[in-house]
């Protein structure tokens, strides 16, 4: 990594928006794809959701966001009536480093995102 | 400073404030919900200037090419009478100029616009007699004598279609909303494939955007439409079709039927089934879905697995 990068920000070095919207086109559809977490998201409106994938991908990014752990809490609490777990936000966790794999970002990085999106794990998780 | 008009209220946006923020301060109730651009709450369109490309981001194409925005994100550079979505309210008056069977039971309707209009093929407009209301497809491509055609599928209990079938003739005075909907053809990209499936008169509006594509804009890439029906006799417009695709090389059509099959020209089973076993991979293709909304919503889905991307699949789904 040259010298300059450590000034930039997480957000800036994944390649701001745009690289959000790379990459949220193909982390839903690993989501979708997926049998262990896919039926979380039967019946839902795909573009609703992409638009809140996205919106959560720019905060795992460290981009500018209005993340509400009370929202986030609201949000999930039928999921894990339904049985939503560790397991599951693993799996997606998973997925997003695939993505981000497929999309060239240097394992450092992806560490960082991985970090941030496992903030969110309690709120999601209703803990 | 850009004047903001919302309805009838004026508003004056100062340096670096939002067109949401702006309208806000003024105490203009409209709705909004991340304020970065991202969850799309305050969707609006601007009726007179292009917004500012920024003010555009994640919204789909043919959103973009009708001036929508997100006033979140709009620092405006111009003056914008702006709208929330589908608020244009006014009914336009049209007059009936014909009325032909194109099945047992779907009529194909025309009407001629009394003002100019602008719409895209494969838009939707609300037809209205008296305080029954229906939204239908557009079927032609936008033409200078203002017209607007129409497939109507006749149902035995249908208010609208009852209307349509038994006291509407030609001459006759027909209200109708201005076009709304994204599911049209987008210009500029020319050679990417694209995939069409219609079930029932969802064909209505493919057609609108097959002609768009085909005749208008000179579409190079290969397009395929999929249209279903249970039986020979919703294929309403096979013969046209068929007739298309000897004039355009790039142009295939598959007369699907769920039914009984009688006859080998036609495929026996759903049309998108069907399609999507011939093509099992759709990365950068684009898509068109209309008809029943079950098929439409499952389709959607599926063509985004196989590939696609999701702004790249437009749909109308419709009960009829």
């Amino acid at each position: 990594m040259s010298e300059t990068t450590t000034d930039l920000t997480l957000f800036e070095q994944l390649g701001g928006e745009a690289a959000v919207d790379a990459a949220v086109d193909a982390f839903y559809r690993k989501v979708l794809s997926d049998y262990r977490i896919n039926r979380f998201f039967d019946g839902a409106d795909m573009d609703t959701l992409a638009a809140k994938q996205k919106a959560f991908l720019t905060m795992a990014f460290g981009g500018p966001n209005n993340y509400s752990g009370k929202d986030m809490r609201d949000a999930h609490a039928k999921f894990v009536k339904m049985g939503l777990d560790d397991s599951h936000f693993d799996a997606v966790v998973e997925k997003l480093a695939e993505t981000l794999i497929e999309l060239g970002v240097s394992q450092e990085l992806i560490a960082q995102v991985g970090a941030i999106a496992e903030t969110t794990r309690a709120d999601i998780l209703g803990k | 400073m850009a004047r903001i008009k919302f309805k009838d209220q004026t508003v004056i946006a100062e340096n670096n404030e939002t067109v949401l923020q702006s309208l806000l301060r003024s105490n203009i109730q409209v709705p909004y919900g991340c304020q970065q651009g991202v969850c799309q709450s305050c969707l609006m369109r601007s009726l007179d200037n292009t917004p500012p490309s920024s003010s555009q981001t994640g919204l789909k194409e043919t959103q973009q090419k009708q001036n929508y925005f997100l006033p979140c994100i709009c620092l405006p550079e111009n003056d914008m009478t702006v709208a929330l979505p589908n608020a244009e309210k006014t009914w336009l008056e049209a007059e009936v100029i014909e009325k032909k069977a194109l099945s047992i039971n779907v009529i194909l309707l025309k009407i001629k616009s009394k003002e100019p209009l602008t719409f895209f093929a494969g838009q939707f407009v609300n037809l209205r007699n008296n305080d029954v209301i229906r939204s239908y497809s557009i079927a032609n491509t936008p033409n200078l004598s203002h017209e607007l055609a129409f497939h109507i599928r006749i149902l035995p209990d249908g208010k609208f279609s009852r209307f349509v079938a038994d006291d509407l003739e030609i001459g006759m005075p027909l209200s109708f909303s201005h076009a709304q909907g994204s599911c049209h053809y987008l210009e500029g990209k020319s050679e990417q494939p694209l995939l069409l499936i219609g079930t029932g008169t969802g064909l209505a509006p493919l057609y609108g955007i097959l002609k768009d594509a085909l005749l208008t804009h000179k579409h190079q890439g290969e397009i395929h439409l999929f249209h279903g029906s249970r039986d020979e006799s919703g294929l309403y417009l096979e013969e046209k079709l068929t007739a298309l695709t000897q004039n355009y090389p790039n142009f295939h059509y598959t007369p699907c039927l769920s039914g009984e099959v009688n006859n080998e020209k036609y495929t026996k089973g759903r049309a998108n089934e069907i399609a999507l076993k011939q093509f099992p991979k759709l990365k950068d293709w684009c898509v068109y879905l209309c008809g029943q909304p079950e098929m439409v919503l499952q389709t959607k889905r599926a063509t985004y697995l196989l590939g696609a991307s999701l702004k790249d699949i437009y749909i109308d789904a419709f009960s009829s």
